[in-house]
């Protein structure tokens, strides 16, 4: 086990730089000069050449790879264009916004598809299946942005029951467990529930399924287990595949919610991603890119540790 | 007489050609049998029939505007115009149908032109083994590492807005999946015992690839790729609706979601109308690719 932890947290390592050189290769594929992402269009000449200069903007590609790397690894990742703030400051409040998003998201999204999908196993070939399956493949088939759209109208300007958009008096900043604040993440958390509700609804129909088929199955019941019993141990078998998914998809809903985000105008990453886009303030645009990245390779490696922690078989193939 | 037995004589009596049904035959008759596929697929040829004939199909033209005309009701004028008139005075059902156009094309390019190289790609690291297999595989776990929206709308954001920057960003953000399903069906084949067996007749290695490889493996990447459309639409529509992809005024779902976002609260239908098309469509591919999966037998 202990060799195993090892291996993966160090082939890690590369993955993350390589992630940073991705990165990193953004502005450079951007179109116009690289230095344009630092300095202002409308800056004097020769300050465009000391900052050329400064960042080694004029050395060879490797050579600014690793400078800015360097920088990165410091915690510096530039200055916005737009409002001159370094993008850190801009990136951590952001950061936390979409975290709580996520994992509310996340919460809905798994308890409904854990639920619908182990009755869908259950009951296999019933009513109750054909309806969970046909929710699930809705569920993944819908663009999100769009549902965000048909429950603002419903719930909010027709209805009037939740707000339509933002994030409360202070974000999370602020935040506080109380409805003043909760009822604007009603809207963008079951929004973004949706797509991890389908795929945990399939995963989890899948893994019982074939669970459920199998000897040891039969020899509970044949024992006389109850239901409960039984579910237990099919719970047990199910535990770490189920996890596996449930974690991808929790980067998926960190790194997916731009579009949510930007329909609810939620304060988070995705918000922060769109307005660097329309303003083309490249900085911001790489170092949010970084920081998700970079937490979704993190996120990985916790899922496959803690499924190897779970089910020893993982660990000797 | 007994010296002159022509072939044909001692020919085992062969069976009736109609009998014997070979692979695709069983598929397409799994398919015939399998109704909520069939139907999914009926509305797909549909939907494909309309945007296709779409200039004779639309009653106005897509990039006439109009301010008198403006965000105009369902069944404007007594259905001259059918599905109410957008924020320009467009009228919305041409809108739609021309929209449909780019919608579907942005939603099957980059997933064929990820088959293609993808595809490639895969059963070369499949085949290969060795270093050349760590290279390919090694490069896909990097863009593993993001997630897909997230890659795409990294991608397209630093090139910035327009079709061709959003066609590739979606290309770059499907390759390395369909490497991960290629390479592995393809490593599992070549191991099996008729590979090995063809290798020791002396079948050099373009043979067993072309003969032995391709046609079990091309089946489960292509169902896998089919799976993928749905998500093409919905990420080409999504850059569109973050103003990447498509710029106005050209028609495109996406695009008209995000124009129409500001009528929701006067026309909340026709400001719904684009979404609609966008779902149905994804679904549709997504039901299809299932059934597809099923009838061709792919596990996994």
């Amino acid at each position: 086990m202990f060799f195993y932890l090892i291996r993966r947290i160090l082939y890690a390592i590369p993955i993350a730089l390589a992630v940073g050189l991705v990165c990193f290769m953004l502005v450079q594929i951007a179109p116009g000069d690289p230095i344009n992402a630092i300095v202002p269009a409308d800056a004097p000449a020769e300050v465009v050449e000391q900052v050329r200069r400064d960042y080694g903007l004029d050395k060879p590609l490797p050579v600014q790879f690793a400078l800015w790397l360097g920088r990165v690894v410091q915690g510096d990742l530039g200055r916005s264009l737009a409002t001159g703030r370094p993008v850190t400051a801009d990136l951590r409040s952001a950061v936390g916004n979409t975290l709580m998003l996520a994992l509310v998201a996340a919460f809905i999204g798994f308890a409904m598809g854990s639920i619908l999908g182990t009755i869908a196993a259950v009951f296999r070939g019933s009513v109750l299946d054909k309806l969970a399956v046909g929710l699930a493949a809705a569920g993944v088939s819908i663009p999100h942005y769009w549902l965000g759209m048909v429950l603002v109208v419903f719930f909010s300007v027709t209805l009037n029951w939740l707000p339509a958009m933002g994030a409360g008096p202070g974000g999370s900043g602020a935040w506080e467990w109380n409805w003043a604040n909760m009822q604007f993440l009603v809207l963008p958390a079951v929004t973004l529930s949706v797509i991890p509700m389908g795929i945990v609804t399939r995963t989890v129909r899948g893994v019982v399924m074939e669970l459920l088929a199998q000897d040891f199955v039969t020899t509970l019941r044949g024992k006389g287990l109850r239901r409960g019993g039984i579910a237990l141990h099919v719970l047990k078998n199910a535990a770490s595949s189920v996890l596996a998914v449930m974690g991808l998809q929790l980067g998926y809903l960190m790194g997916g919610s731009i579009l949510v985000e930007t329909v609810f105008s939620w304060p988070g990453t995705g918000f922060l991603l769109n307005s660097a886009i329309f303003q083309r303030d490249l900085p911001v645009l790489q170092g949010t890119i970084l920081v998700l990245a970079i937490f979704f390779v993190v996120l990985n490696l916790a899922v496959d540790l803690v499924q190897t922690a779970l089910d020893p078989r993982i660990r000797r193939a | 007489m007994s010296t002159a037995i022509t072939p044909a004589a001692i020919a085992v009596p062969q069976p009736a050609p109609a009998r014997s049904r070979g692979y695709w035959a069983g598929v397409a008759r799994r398919l015939s049998r399998d109704p909520v596929t069939l139907f999914f697929g009926a509305v797909l040829l549909l939907m494909a029939l309309a945007i296709l004939f779409a200039p004779l199909l639309a009653p106005h033209d897509p990039y006439q505007t109009s301010m008198i005309r403006r965000l105009r009701p369902i069944w404007f004028q007594d259905g001259r115009y059918p599905l109410g008139t957008d924020e320009l005075g467009r009228d919305m059902l041409t809108r739609l149908l021309y929209g449909g156009r780019l919608s579907w094309f942005l939603g099957i390019a980059p997933v064929l032109i990820a088959f293609a190289i993808g595809g490639t790609l895969g059963v070369v690291a499949g085949f290969a083994g060795g270093w050349v297999n760590m290279l390919i595989m090694r490069t896909t776990d990097v863009f593993y590492a993001f997630p897909s929206v997230l890659l795409a709308v990294a991608i397209s954001g630093a090139l910035g807005p327009g079709i061709s920057n959003a066609m590739l960003s979606l290309t770059l953000v499907f390759i390395p999946q369909i490497i991960r399903v290629a390479e592995s069906t393809t490593t599992s084949v070549r191991n099996l015992d008729y590979v090995e067996s063809a290798r020791a007749s002396g079948a050099g290695p373009l043979t067993i690839v072309r003969v032995h490889i391709l046609p079990n493996v091309l089946g489960p990447i292509f169902v896998y790729s089919t799976s993928l459309i749905s998500v093409s639409m919905i990420l080409a529509s999504g850059l569109s609706f973050l103003g990447l992809g498509t710029k106005p005024p050209e028609p495109e779902w996406g695009l008209m979601l995000n124009t129409l976002r500001t009528a929701i609260y006067t026309q909340p239908l026709i400001a719904m109308l684009p979404g609609v098309c966008i779902f149905v469509t994804s679904m549709c591919f997504n039901m299809v690719s299932d059934g597809l999966r099923t009838a061709m037998d792919v596990r996994g």
